[in-house]
């Protein structure tokens, strides 16, 4: 199958859903189990990571395929995409804390956390291994960050309420339930496979 | 070879450009312009550039909010009233604040951005907070391993504080250690002395602070002391005191009685236990018998823990010396400063004889 003809939108869609980053590669995984206890706070998050995600999966592109390809440098993918992901979080948090009070509380304290996040690397990576474009890079970034995002909502409210509504065996409080729930959740995703199909 | 070049070339290129970057944008904006910050209504007010810390911002007018943690949002103690222009409270300061003081606008320094005028409330007392740059002018070996020491301040500078406080003391870098590091002393010397200050230090093995003193710091050197600080001091009543140390712990008592005598509180009964292990570890005796033995209101008793015989002094822990000087203690107050040790079991025995924990005071060194 030819990967370049493969529509953006199908690509978005997959990221999301058969392809999710987080159920079927588990990147990202230390954020997703930390702040998945508090709804509000997951939504936050999963909106800060889609974010960058979304405008470091382009930016990533252009580095890799405009300065690396050129000097045949691609064994430093690894290195570069750390900085240039790390330097833009962290404009992104200076802009944030100046020009929105409200959008700093919800979505720019989570920002320095997610600077070494796998997901977004994850996806800076795939994007590369996989060969898209530049604007299949663009809907594959916003499919992943999206998928990521799903995922920890996901298991924030499942939390929440089995807080309210479960006895979870003492031993397995916290992160022990966090993965079996995470597991579930996976298969549960499996349930998409058959939809769209890019890999 | 040019393939070495050329990946470190480029690797470099790509960091100063993303450097730079991050330079245009701080320079664009993390700059918030001139902010006033007005101090306990007015009692102070001066002009800063904003952007940094409130905490970092009033260190630099020399204005020193107690801080532990250095300023990283882990300890909690850099606490102030912020009346207007903090912003709101941000999820790093919660775990921090309870309920009422959320209600009453307490805010963490260290986490709160100055980034427009910033109206505050702090205690007077961290007004007379300032840093001295002062001479080391004795040094005295008091134990094997405690010395005291003696600061005297600059020419012309005094220094206000109440008996029982305690001063930051910063060490220069020495050896391995590249950083200035401080840590908290209570003052030994009396108020009313307000050119000096001193200091009773115990060796700590390994200790950062302890260990450039004992080998490092000389006599006619200069040290930097931030303070004063702390809440551990004599209350106002008619009540009894019980005044409870071990080892360097002698230091703040020294300075309360020494400010008892001072101010001419004569008609506070007061008894002092001093808690050691061997004769070695006693200091200051013959200090504190003359002055049982001048002001009939005043008892020394010190306690040695240890099997040594022939002398004078109490033998036993100094828990059990307290526990069997004392029946019911019904009209009593009691000072410790100690290991965290030494001061739970004393709180233990004092509380089991009747005494409300609320009137025992203490100063806990971990």
């Amino acid at each position: 199958m030819d990967v370049q003809a493969i529509s953006p939108l199908v690509i978005f869609v997959a990221a999301i859903t058969t392809n999710n980053i987080l159920l079927t590669n588990f990147l990202g995984m230390c954020s997703f189990l930390a702040i998945s206890n508090d709804l509000g706070s997951s939504l936050g998050l999963g909106a800060a990571v889609t974010f960058v995600s979304l405008c470091t999966a382009p930016l990533n592109w252009i580095v890799y395929h405009w300065l690396l390809v050129p000097f045949h440098l691609e064994y430093l993918q690894y290195i570069v995409f750390i900085l240039v992901i790390a330097a833009f979080t962290q404009i992104v948090e200076m802009m944030i804390e100046r020009l929105s009070t409200p959008l700093y509380l919800t979505l720019g304290i989570f920002l320095p956390l997610i600077t070494v996040n796998c997901c977004i690397f994850g996806c800076a990576l795939f994007l590369v291994i996989r060969g898209y474009t530049f604007l299949q890079s663009v809907a594959y970034g916003a499919g992943c960050g999206a998928g990521w995002a799903l995922a920890i909502v996901a298991l924030a409210g499942l939390r929440e309420r089995m807080r309210k509504r479960s006895k979870v065996v003492p031993e397995l409080e916290g992160p022990g339930i966090a993965l079996i729930l995470t597991g579930f959740m996976a298969m549960a995703f499996v349930g998409f496979s058959g939809i769209v199909r890019i890999n | 070879m040019s393939e070495v070049v050329t990946g470190v070339g480029v690797l470099s290129a790509v960091s100063v450009g993303l450097t730079v970057l991050l330079l245009v944008a701080e320079a664009i904006f993390a700059t918030y312009g001139e902010c006033e910050i007005d101090i306990n209504k007015g009692e102070r007010t001066f002009k800063v550039t904003g952007g940094g810390s409130l905490l970092r911002t009033l260190a630099g007018q020399k204005l020193f909010l107690p801080s532990g943690c250095g300023g990283r949002g882990s300890c909690g103690t850099c606490k102030c009233k912020v009346l207007d222009g903090g912003g709101p409270v941000l999820p790093t300061e919660l775990p921090y604040l309870n309920p009422e003081e959320r209600r009453t606008g307490i805010r963490l320094a260290c986490q709160l951005k100055v980034k427009e005028n910033v109206r505050i409330e702090i205690p007077a007392d961290l007004l007379s907070v300032r840093e001295f740059q002062a001479v080391t002018e004795r040094i005295t070996p008091l134990t094997h391993d405690i010395r005291g020491l003696r600061f005297r301040l600059p020419e012309g500078e005094t220094v206000r504080f109440k008996a029982g406080q305690f001063v930051n003391l910063v060490s220069k870098p020495y050896g391995d250690v590249t950083e200035p590091t401080s840590r908290a002393y209570s003052i030994s010397s009396a108020p009313a002395d307000n050119r000096a200050l001193e200091l009773v230090i115990r060796l700590v093995p390994n200790g950062l602070v302890t260990t450039w003193v004992f080998n490092h710091l000389k006599e006619g050197e200069t040290a930097t002391l931030i303070g004063p600080y702390g809440e551990f001091f004599l209350r106002d009543s008619a009540r009894e005191i019980i005044f409870i140390a071990g080892g360097s712990g002698l230091a703040p008592i020294r300075s309360i009685v020494l400010d008892m005598i001072e101010r001419g509180i004569t008609h506070r009964p007061a008894t002092f236990f001093f808690g050691a292990v061997k004769l070695r570890d006693l200091y200051y005796v013959e200090e504190f018998q003359a002055i049982a033995a001048k002001h009939p209101w005043f008892r020394f008793k010190p306690a040695l823990s240890g099997d040594e015989t022939g002398h004078p002094w109490e033998r036993g822990l100094i828990t059990d010396v307290v526990a069997r000087s004392y029946g019911t203690l019904d009209n009593h107050e009691a000072y410790l400063c100690g290991s965290p040790g030494m001061i739970g079991a004393c709180v233990k025995v004092l509380t089991g004889k009747g005494l409300p924990e609320n009137l025992v005071f203490y100063d806990k060194f971990s």
